[in-house]
């Protein structure tokens, strides 16, 4: 853990060493996200609703599903660009390191200027939140956190699936940005929007229903049932790095280095 | 003129090569397609008055932009150019016996159209067999078929036109960032890719009536499915070339323009 934040620092004072070029790309980070949200806008204004939920309820989705989006990004970052460690055969060198493979893959690369991302999803949360009647309690709160928390998880557990492809691939694949970027685009509307064999996909399978469409409910006051339930479903939702992690293992004792 | 055809055709195959890469995209552009016809779907089943284009057109809109989807994006770039540009490697392209303009232009010309070809057709394809609704239909008459392919190279020869402007771009700021930033953020925005031009609100439809981007895109495919009329079409082909002509006679200039000061480090 000490190793990760170790890297954390580098990786910050590396890019800070090119300020502007920095900031620029955090600003066009997040003008990109925000065409989708104000195309969003101007659905809701002409249409009012969708199947029942209002502007702002799909906003708190659209924010909530943005961020844990930047934030892995962010992150996970070296996953996502894993490829480029194989190609050069870079990965065997990490290999003989006596440390785990998951902290110095995920060490790698960082992108912090995923930070307009963030920033504009934190501004539709913000707004969203103080538009809607919620009733807010502490386990409405943690609630909410853990939304974003496991939207984390489901993210970086993608990005590590489609690395673990690249052992056998050598190349990424573009497959992959189906359930990264499709399911970001997906997950920014409730999942009961969408034909049933989608919602059921996308609870069961990869479970972003479990981050944004059941916790939302309970938010909401829209669902019943047991609190602690809903409070708990975006819990389920991040075990789904487990078996991502699982395969990772299997996939770093199959590696072949390319020898370059 | 055959020289530039030459640069077409190699590059053309060149970019035949990548099928495995199409072949991605096509599922990728195939979910993304379905997930947006089911957004719609949900929008549309309550709406309070009637939209000003049917679910029915807008399905044929979206199946069009999913497979002809490099006419539309500014983000399918060239990284070769922008690299000749801000390393200096320009010099080499200064020395053919021919115009850089047209020589850029039909690289990126046939850039696009090879990753287009490659691509469309599965989509297209797929998409007719699809059960209803969200079938691709054939165009309502041949006539609008026909207008709609004019209209479609029309577009696609004026996007390259537009997106020459972002390397002349690159001359000044030399990093491409910034100007595919905005080139792309603007022009995808304006030519319907975030929702489709007649569902925005009419003051910003009037904006993006007078910029280029929506002739290059949202024009074709709705002359395909037949929401603009035959007559308005050909008066919108009239449209289409004349920006055509203005944009490439500003891109020229421009080009040489930023030409006359390129400074060559050596090196």
């Amino acid at each position: 853990m000490k190793l990760y934040f170790k890297y954390l620092s580098i990786h910050f004072k590396s890019q800070m060493q090119y300020r502007t070029s920095f900031w620029l790309l955090s600003i066009g980070q997040f003008f990109i996200p925000f065409s989708i949200f104000v195309g969003l806008y101007f659905l809701f204004e002409r249409f009012g609703q969708i199947k029942g939920w209002q502007f702002f309820e799909v906003a708190l989705c659209f924010a909530v599903i943005h961020m844990a989006f930047s934030l892995s990004e962010c992150f996970a970052r070296g996953f996502d660009m894993f490829s480029s460690l194989v190609v050069k055969g870079e990965f065997d060198r990490l290999l003989v390191r006596p440390r785990s493979t998951f902290v110095q893959v995920l060490g790698s690369k960082f992108e912090f200027t995923r930070v307009g991302r963030l920033l504009q999803s934190v501004i539709v949360l913000v707004w969203a939140l103080s538009n809607l009647p919620i009733e807010w309690s502490t386990i409405k709160a943690i609630t909410l956190a853990l939304m974003i928390v496991s939207g984390v998880f489901i993210f970086t557990g993608i990005y590590m699936l489609a690395a673990t492809m690249c052992f056998w691939t050598v190349q990424g694949l573009e497959v992959a940005s189906i359930f990264t970027d499709g399911g970001r685009e997906m997950a920014q509307y409730p999942l009961n929007i969408y034909q049933k064999w989608v919602a059921r996909f996308f609870t069961y399978v990869i479970p972003f229903g479990t981050v944004n469409y059941l916790p939302l409910q309970y938010i909401l006051g829209k669902g019943d049932g047991n609190e602690l339930i809903h409070m708990l479903t975006p819990v389920l939702g991040s075990l789904f790095i487990l078996p991502c992690f699982l395969v990772w293992q299997f996939g770093v004792r199959h590696y072949r280095s390319t020898g370059s | 003129m055959k020289m530039y055809l030459a640069v077409l055709r190699l590059r053309l195959n060149m970019g035949m090569q990548y099928r495995a890469a199409a072949l991605a995209g096509v599922a990728t552009q195939f979910f993304w397609g379905f997930i947006i016809i089911m957004v719609f779907e949900a929008f549309y089943e309550h709406a309070a008055q009637t939209p000003p284009i049917s679910l029915k057109e807008l399905i044929q809109y979206i199946w069009l932009q999913q497979a002809f989807l490099v006419f539309v994006m500014m983000w399918f770039r060239d990284n070769e150019l922008f690299d000749l540009i801000t390393s200096g490697n320009i010099a080499y392209e200064l020395c053919r016996p021919s115009g850089l303009y047209g020589f850029w232009y039909a690289k990126l010309l046939a850039q696009r159209l090879s990753s287009a070809l490659l691509r469309c057709f599965p989509i297209l394809i797929v998409a007719y067999l699809l059960p209803e609704p969200y079938n691709l239909e054939p165009p309502p008459s041949i006539w609008a078929f026909l207008l709609f392919l004019s209209a479609l190279l029309l577009g696609l020869l004026l996007l390259v036109a537009i997106s020459m402007f972002l390397y002349i771009s690159v001359f000044i700021t030399l990093s491409p960032m910034g100007s595919l930033l905005v080139f792309g953020v603007l022009s995808e925005f304006f030519a319907g890719l975030v929702i489709p031009v007649p569902l925005m609100p009419v003051w910003l439809q009037k904006i993006a009536y007078v910029l280029p981007f929506r002739w290059t895109a949202d024009f074709p495919f709705r002359v395909y499915s037949g929401h603009i009329p035959e007559q308005d079409a050909i008066i919108g082909i009239l449209v289409q070339l004349s920006y055509l002509t203005v944009l490439v006679w500003m891109g020229r200039k421009a080009l040489n323009g930023v030409l006359k000061k390129v400074v060559v480090q050596g090196g």
